[in-house]
């Protein structure tokens, strides 16, 4: 179970979309993993065959958990498994081709038999707990943050004698046991439906209007919507491979039954898994803050001629030249891009930028537009375009989550004149745009209007100060000056 | 196009691009943007979505036309024969 951002525990893998002999390439939707922020498609990282599918449909299960194994790509067979059913052994975990964003969490087989995340042993660690003292809860003895927050809290493990206050902070899961996401979404005049029920009902050209929700309060699930196509098919969930060729999207057996007011519960975990990763922010990064107001003449003429020879579905908007300009100023100004780890800076050669989209029903998730210094506008505008649209539809890939290397939250839309935003760890910068509009501005002893914007930064002091920030926002600003050259 | 025609138009294409958003609630003379909560991508998707169910170009200095439902529904229908 890959970490999709800082602020997921667990996920549950909603849909296999692969099963075992299935030949795979780096880059292929293997699985459809649901958090309580989105419904995510979770990327291949290595190529190979899969050998057994671990955690069932409908599980929730924490980060680091191995979902599959996969063997060499030339038949070479891998180890055998002796009980499918049984944990995990603790030595697959870092065999072959697990799928393994660099980033993230497989568990790693440890000199002492401890099954272990990076993300978890970088919380032990902070946490002075000795993962070697403690017994892990998760899927094959892996130890997860709950185990480790849980041994923080006993004075026995833990740098002792906590304050109370602390205690109950440390035993507390970042967030109770949720309901299963099916469940969960907006409701659409009335019709409440998950974000992957829509998005199946839109592909089997189902209404969803139409569909009788057997979720909470009436929620219409994933199972809703095929019920309404194939009654007979999906009546009981396939289980059997030829079912699994007829439908290769098979149902999430629904052998869990969502909570009464799912809905609801999972925008409260949302809101949840936020306010706990804002906190972290608040509480371990050091913010610095500098805003600077920049011309945007040249930048909006260049827009509007641009978009006056093109038709509706070349157009372009604001905010992608805002966000080629930031991240080219990366280039200049490197401390802003990439992570800190265990409170050492490690800037990110690539610039992956995190696009802060807001969600209707609330809440905001920031996936990231890979290489974004390296598009043209037109691809980032496209890319800016399909990225927005997926995030609202609640499709996101695994990698568009886990690895943004600057985030950028333009508010311009709401009116806003400036955002001073709270940066995303383990990242170290945040851009802000306010809105675009016309602005009293000096230039040759003339006070005129033009259309400006006021950029922001909320820098990571432990990776760079504002001096250096100062020159990222001029570098932006200067960019801009020149948008045909973006 | 008729009016009933044009506000068909605009409800679907509406419920496409935002699909939680329900247009009964916004007044005839509301901002659709405000109202709506449509950033400027979603604004892109809503009228890219009218041109592909009219085929009508819809220049960018005819947005400022569209901010209404009822500004929607002039446009369309005085546009469209």
């Amino acid at each position: 179970m890959p970490s999709l951002g800082a602020d997921m525990d667990a996920g549950k893998v909603a849909q296999w979309l692969v099963k075992p002999g299935d030949r795979v390439k780096r880059g292929d939707i293997v699985a459809v993993v649901e958090t309580e922020k989105s419904t995510i498609e979770v990327e291949i990282f290595e190529a190979g065959v899969i050998e057994e599918l671990l955690v069932p449909e409908g599980d929730l299960v924490p980060v680091g958990t191995v979902l599959a194994h996969i063997g060499a790509p030339e038949g070479t067979p891998g180890p055998t498994v002796d009980s499918p059913s049984g944990p995990v052994p603790a030595l697959r975990a870092s065999g072959p081709g697990v799928p393994a964003p660099a980033s993230t969490a497989v568990p790693r087989h440890e000199g002492g038999g401890v099954v272990v995340s990076p993300v978890v042993r970088h919380l032990a660690e902070r946490l002075g707990v000795d993962v070697h003292a403690i017994e892990g809860s998760g899927p094959g003895g892996a130890i997860t943050r709950t185990d480790v927050e849980r041994a923080a809290a006993r004075p026995s493990v833990a740098r002792p004698g906590p304050a109370d206050a602390d205690r109950r902070a440390a035993v507390q899961p970042r967030r109770p046991s949720p309901p299963p996401a099916r469940s969960g979404g907006p409701s659409l005049t009335g019709v409440r439906s998950s974000p992957l029920a829509r998005r199946i009902a839109s592909e089997l050209g189902v209404d969803i209007g139409d569909v009788e929700g057997s979720g909470p309060r009436g929620a219409v699930v994933e199972d809703d919507v095929r019920h309404a196509v194939a009654p007979d098919r999906s009546a009981t969930a396939p289980t059997g491979r030829e079912a699994e060729l007829q439908t290769p999207k098979r149902p999430v057996p629904s052998a869990k039954a969502p909570s009464a007011s799912g809905v609801d519960e999972r925008q409260l975990a949302m809101r949840k898994a936020i306010g706990a990763l804002m906190a972290r922010s608040k509480r371990e990064i050091p913010h610095y803050y500098l805003s600077t107001t920049i011309d945007m003449s040249r930048a909006v003429t260049w827009l509007e001629r641009a978009n006056a020879e093109r038709p509706v579905t070349a157009r372009l908007v604001a905010p992608a030249l805002l966000l080629k300009a930031t991240a080219r100023a990366v280039a200049a100004v490197p401390e802003m891009n990439g992570f800190m780890v265990d409170d050492d800076f490690e800037p990110s050669t690539d610039v992956h930028v995190g696009v802060a989209v807001s969600l209707r029903t609330g809440g905001v998730i920031a996936p990231a537009i890979h290489h974004a210094d390296r598009l043209s506008v037109d691809e980032l505008m496209a890319a800016l375009r399909d990225l927005v649209n997926r995030t609202r539809q609640g499709v996101l890939r695994s990698s568009e989550m886990s690895d943004p290397t600057i985030t950028v939250t333009n508010l311009g839309d709401l009116g806003v004149d400036a955002v001073f935003g709270v940066i995303y760890p383990p990242q170290v910068a945040l851009v802000g745009f306010g809105r675009v509009a016309p602005r009293p501005w000096a230039a040759d002893g003339m006070v005129g209007a033009r259309p400006c914007v006021t950029a922001t930064l909320s820098g990571d002091h432990r990776a760079s100060d504002g001096h250096r920030g100062g020159r990222f926002l001029a570098t932006i600003d200067q960019l801009l000056q020149q948008p045909e050259e973006l | 196009m008729t009016d009933d025609d044009a506000r068909d138009i605009i409800r679907t294409v509406i419920g496409e691009v935002a699909p939680e958003a329900d247009l009964a609630t916004v007044g005839p003379d509301e901002t659709l943007q405000e109202a709506l909560d449509l950033d400027s991508i979603d604004f892109l998707n809503f009228v890219t979505g009218l041109h592909e169910r009219t085929g009508l170009e819809i220049p960018e200095r005819d947005y400022p036309e569209l901010s209404t439902v009822e500004g929607c529904v002039r446009y369309l229908t005085a546009s469209v024969h």
